[in-house]
């Protein structure tokens, strides 16, 4: 077998068999597990999906969100155990793959136009 | 038989362990091997168990081509019914035991006490089981004539203030006058890599038998599709 084909065999196994669908421009909640002490909570993230990168079992994404003023971007792997959900909260119009010019915004101008589709306006 | 086993590097990839942790692992693929002979003391003078990995091509004409088996390759592993070993069996002499498999492309030895090993066994990661960190042996990728940044890693030279065309040179390699020569081992440019390399220690993270394929925990030396040998660690605690 040739190696690529094998190489996807042994990510398959540590793969999330099904991927929470959202695209970029979306406002999720990425809710997070997080070890306290060793007293496990869930930690939620709430922000604009501004990149997805990598394949396979390297698949991040990047969620950004301004608290107090700041921007602050997590970078999450999409597969990790640690990722529990990712809902979508609400979905951007957007034209492009990656919104990196939303961080040189600030105030209203971060703001991006609603898209709604069918499946959205179903969930609400 | 020392725990050991060919095989070829597939590549490298990431994995998540039960926490959550990714960890960063070499995927390889390690056998089904032969074993193709076994030396012994009273023979060799040393003692060590030959294995062999993946099938070579049989030549199709009368020419035979380096990455076809050689009639002295195919010889190794199987009993050709030769002029010269049918005089010599006639003469008493009995023939050496042969593996009687497809001939191999990679075959090296792995030094160690041989008892149990078979001429003809079947060598799969399977017998790596219980093994929980292993040497692999390895040929780096080859990096040409490289200077000493690259080699060494040196730090080279300033960028200014008077430096002229040796921005990438080492400093001095010695002294003046006395001694008047270099010291051995000083580190110069030359040949990088493409070196036979050992990575020691590495973790076994999972055994796949099923896909002959086993993953270690960190880089292995050399190119995807390298040949690697793998072996049990001997590196204690």
């Amino acid at each position: 077998m040739n190696k690529q084909a094998l190489l996807n065999k042994v990510e398959q196994t540590c793969m999330k068999a099904e991927v929470p669908f959202f695209e970029i421009g979306d406002t999720v909640d990425v809710h997070t597990k997080i070890l306290e002490g060793n007293k496990e909570r869930v930690q939620i993230f709430t922000g604009t999906v501004i990149a997805r990168s990598g394949g396979g079992t390297r698949q991040m994404f990047t969620v950004r969100r301004i608290v107090a003023g700041e921007g602050v971007e997590r970078k999450f792997p999409l597969h990790s155990p640690r990722i529990e959900k990712i809902e979508v909260k609400r979905s951007g119009v957007v034209r492009r793959a990656k919104l990196y010019f939303l961080r040189k915004r600030v105030g209203k101008a971060v703001r991006l136009k609603e898209r709604r589709t069918k499946q959205a306006a179903n969930s609400r | 038989m020392v725990k050991g086993i060919l095989g070829v590097k597939v590549g490298m990839t990431q994995i998540y362990d039960e926490s959550g942790r990714a960890i960063p692992v070499t995927v390889l693929q390690a056998g089904p091997c032969h074993v193709l002979q076994l030396k012994t003391l009273e023979r060799d003078k040393y003692e060590a168990v030959q294995l062999g990995f993946l099938d070579k091509k049989r030549p199709r004409g009368r020419r035979i081509r380096p990455s076809q088996a050689s009639r002295s390759e195919r010889g190794h592993v199987a009993n050709l019914g030769s002029k010269r070993a049918k005089r010599r069996s006639a003469g008493g002499v009995k023939p050496p035991e042969k593996a009687g498999c497809e001939p191999k492309k990679f075959i090296r030895e792995l030094r160690g006490p041989v008892d149990g090993a078979k001429v003809g066994q079947q060598v799969t990661v399977q017998s790596l089981e219980g093994v929980k960190a292993v040497d692999v042996v390895g040929v780096s990728k080859g990096r040409g004539y490289s200077g000493v940044m690259r080699r060494h890693n040196f730090a080279g030279q300033r960028a200014s203030h008077g430096v002229k065309k040796v921005h990438r040179h080492a400093g001095g390699t010695g002294m003046s006058a006395d001694p008047s020569r270099l010291f051995k081992g000083i580190r110069m440019a030359g040949q990088y890599g493409n070196q036979r390399n050992t990575v020691r220690n590495l973790k076994v993270v999972r055994l796949d038998p099923e896909n002959h394929l086993l993953l270690v925990r960190g880089a292995v030396p050399g190119p995807s599709g390298g040949y690697v040998v793998i072996r049990e660690t001997n590196k204690v605690g």
